[in-house]
């Protein structure tokens, strides 16, 4: 600091910059009231899979004008990540997919109860030269041996989410515990992200197919491999996270987030999305009654 | 929670060799960068910082704007660069440790710039003046001023190594956290972050934290001799 500023224009700019504080801080303030409602926050833990593709931004506003008395936050991270926030009470309720995983949460005793609600599916993408030749092919198992056996690159997110763990049991099923080798390229990053990487190298990648139609107008490189088999179904789960457990968590909001997801107005606008935008459904809603 | 970090990083440090190939990738990318810096940064601050021009006012607001640059919106810039579909894609250097160097650089270079040239800026005018007068050229008076303004460049280096070995953004994006290749020590936090890891992802961090420690205490006893000379 060479020169300090005395007078007018410094006691000016200090003004200033009070009112610029006040302002932000008010921007941050919570607890607001609309129309005489009570509204609390409510932290969703979700997958990036399911934001990315763009569904929450047509679930949620339903769900608050449904509910008013709540103000949906979503937290998306991978299914791991998502689970062990619940673990430690920092968000209300989970919606994930790794029915193994969720089964353990609520076994555990972190979650009060697992309720089924959709289903979307993977597809196995590759590059367009396709250098394994499993182009067309309607047995992912048989395309992942495939792969192995040429070491064809593949792609693989490493990041415990649950299309990762979808994939692992795939390569169990085709016979390898756990792949490795210079073919085999662990970016332990988000699907997004891992899709950007398999066009910029020409990699094959397992992939939701929500974020794989919301983004592959930006993957020149890639196209679909294999899809429409039973072994690349992917079920999602919701989980209020035990009342018991975290006592301060928001248990209401949770299961009537949950409870709507179910019903038949959740499970209609979840059949419906993305029909306008792709042609097809991203989900397929699967609430048992 | 912390000592438990504490432990399970020294733990990692004793038991896993994958770690300290991330943390020797973190030393070499960031080192590398904050090298680079010093070459183009030095001399272009005891440039700026001698010399009175018209310009220069918005030269060094553009200088001190660049120390705001977001990591993640340089490694956008420099992914789009170097993808297969931007201008330098037949380089094929997407994914590499050289295209982390360049990110780091970007983003190392006007903190080093402008703290140089703030430092320099700080010599009193009669110093560079005397110097002048006493026949020295503008070679002489530029190494007179580098000499007077040693223990800023040190603060220089000292930040623009803080700010890079920290950040993610960048690395992440042009760097893709590849294993055993371009993975280090930032995106392997986020990682295991993602994946809630939570207490490795705290070791890990506390393993970074040592190393800024380790860096910057070899720094500050090169100042402090900077300064008693």
């Amino acid at each position: 600091m060479e020169r300090v500023r005395t007078g007018r224009s410094g006691n000016v700019s200090l003004a200033g910059l009070l009112v610029l504080l006040s302002l932000l801080l008010a921007a941050c303030g919570g607890g607001t009231e609309t129309a005489g409602v009570e509204v609390s926050d409510l932290i969703v833990a979700s997958t990036t899979s399911t934001q990315d593709s763009g569904l929450f931004d047509e679930l949620l506003p339903a769900f608050e004008a449904a509910n008013p008395g709540y103000r949906v936050k979503v937290n998306a991270v991978g299914t791991g990540e998502a689970l062990k926030l619940g673990e430690k009470c920092d968000v209300d309720v989970v919606l994930v997919h790794a029915p193994d995983s969720e089964k353990k949460f609520v076994a555990d005793g972190f979650g009060s109860e697992r309720r089924e609600v959709m289903y979307n599916d993977f597809v196995l993408v590759g590059p367009v030269e396709d250098p394994a030749g499993v182009a067309g092919g309607a047995d992912a198992v048989a395309a992942f041996t495939r792969i192995a056996a040429d070491q064809a690159p593949f792609v693989t997110r490493g990041d415990d989410s649950g299309t990762h763990k979808a994939e692992l049991k795939l390569w169990k099923k085709a016979g390898l515990e756990s792949p490795a080798g210079d073919w085999y390229r662990n970016v332990g990053q988000g699907m997004g992200a891992t899709l950007t990487i398999a066009n910029e190298t020409g990699g094959y990648v397992l992939a939701d197919r929500g974020t794989w139609l919301s983004m592959k107008e930006n993957l020149p490189g890639l196209m679909i491999m294999v899809e429409g088999d039973a072994a690349l179904f992917n079920q999602y789960g919701v989980i209020p996270v035990s009342p018991a457990k975290c006592p301060e968590a928001n248990s209401e909001g949770a299961v009537a987030f949950m409870e709507w997801l179910v019903s038949d107005e959740g499970q209609e606008l979840i059949a419906g999305y993305g029909v306008d935008r792709y042609g097809q459904a991203l989900f397929v809603p699967n609430a048992a009654g | 929670m912390i000592g438990e970090s504490i432990r399970q990083a020294v733990e990692l440090l004793l038991t896993d060799g994958e770690v300290w190939s991330i943390i020797l990738r973190s030393l070499q990318v960031s080192g590398l960068a904050v090298l680079f810096g010093c070459l183009l940064g030095i001399p272009l601050g005891v440039l700026v910082g001698i010399h009175r021009f018209r310009a220069r006012g918005a030269v060094v607001a553009v200088i001190n704007t660049g120390m705001a640059l977001p990591p993640v919106v340089v490694g956008l810039f420099i992914f789009m660069l170097l993808s297969r579909s931007g201008p330098f894609g037949s380089l094929h250097l997407l994914y590499t440790k050289q295209a982390m160097v360049a990110a780091q650089l970007v983003l190392a270079l006007p903190l080093i710039l402008g703290i140089t040239v703030s430092g320099i800026g700080a010599i009193p005018r009669e110093v560079l003046d005397q110097a002048r007068s006493l026949g020295a050229s503008r070679w002489q008076t530029a190494m007179a001023a580098l000499g007077e303004a040693r223990p800023m460049l040190i603060v220089a280096v000292i930040a623009g190594f803080g700010r890079i070995i920290a950040e993610v953004g960048a690395v992440m994006i042009v760097g893709g956290n590849f294993h055993g290749d371009t993975q280090v020590m930032t995106t392997a936090i986020m990682e295991e972050v993602r994946k809630g890891n939570f207490s490795l992802a705290l070791a890990l961090g506390v393993i970074l934290l040592t190393i800024a420690f380790s860096a910057n205490g070899v720094m500050a006893r090169l100042e402090q001799r900077a300064m008693a000379s």
